[in-house]
């Protein structure tokens, strides 16, 4: 990898079922990433994705990018908008889009952008990959 | 009940050891749509325990943090090495500051993760927001 270069754009579907998983796997069982009937209750569109899933998937990109796990150094994102997931087959579709930064001793700076219908999901995700 | 206005600098006690099992990984990873391969796990992971140290932080009654009034803001990772099954992690919480913006308590967390020879493996950034 070089300073300047674009990383290949990843894409992922998410549906309601991924959050059920989501939520088993991680321990998370706020019912907003369930449960339509509280998610509106408290203000939501609907049920919403974990912000901690979008992050996974971040990390999922990074991975494909730096050619298999093992290589975050470090990882981070403000969860600045909610994923909507919408209880159906298709789900929606989170992009998660990368440049690299620079190329130091620290390791592969990685700026993200990651979007949903659009519009940016995560505030300034960014992550430093290890070298080679 | 406002949040303890002394919360910035306190420790908490550590979580009970978590022994990262091959099948948690593959549970962990096939939630996110992969796959685990049996190297490092996913750069996310560390959430399934950090997880658990932030409801203890959340849930001491001393702090006064109402459980629904929480919004995770912002996560990060630092990696000293990567996870792999087999690891024994303990997760130490520390609030490094509590600032008031708008009517709402921002309450930044580090979580340190050591593990069976007490070495850091990793520290678990969380920003949460709650409001009253």
């Amino acid at each position: 990898m070089n300073a300047g270069d674009i990383l290949p754009v990843q894409t992922f579907a998410v549906t309601r079922a991924d959050l059920v998983r989501y939520a088993g796997a991680s321990g998370d069982f706020n019912p907003i990433h369930w449960s339509d009937r509280i998610a509106t209750s408290v203000g939501l569109p609907g049920v919403i994705a974990h912000g901690m899933f979008t992050m996974a998937l971040v990390g999922r990109a990074l991975d494909t990018w730096a050619g298999g796990p093992g290589r975050v150094v470090e990882v981070g994102c403000k969860f600045t908008k909610p994923v909507v997931v919408p209880d159906d087959d298709s789900g929606v579709e989170v992009v998660v889009a990368g440049t690299v930064k620079d190329v130091t001793e620290a390791g592969i700076a990685v700026a993200l952008e990651v979007t949903c219908g659009g519009v940016k999901v995560l505030g300034q995700p960014k992550a430093l990959l290890s070298v080679g | 009940m406002p949040v303890d206005s002394d919360l910035a600098g306190r420790s908490f006690p550590p979580t009970a050891p978590y022994t990262v099992s091959r099948e948690k990984l593959a549970e962990f990873a096939a939630a996110t749509g992969s796959a685990y391969d049996g190297g490092a796990a996913p750069s996310t992971f560390p959430i399934v325990i950090a997880f658990q140290a932030m409801l203890g932080l959340m849930s001491d009654p001393t702090v006064g943090i109402e459980l629904h009034h929480v919004i995770h803001g912002e996560q990060r990772f630092s990696y000293k090495r990567p996870i792999a099954a087999g690891d024994t992690l303990t997760a130490q919480l520390t609030v490094e500051s509590l600032r008031q913006i708008g009517g709402a308590d921002i309450i930044a967390t580090r979580s340190d993760l050591t593990d069976a020879n007490g070495k850091l493996v990793v520290s678990a950034f969380a920003t949460l927001v709650h409001s009253a």
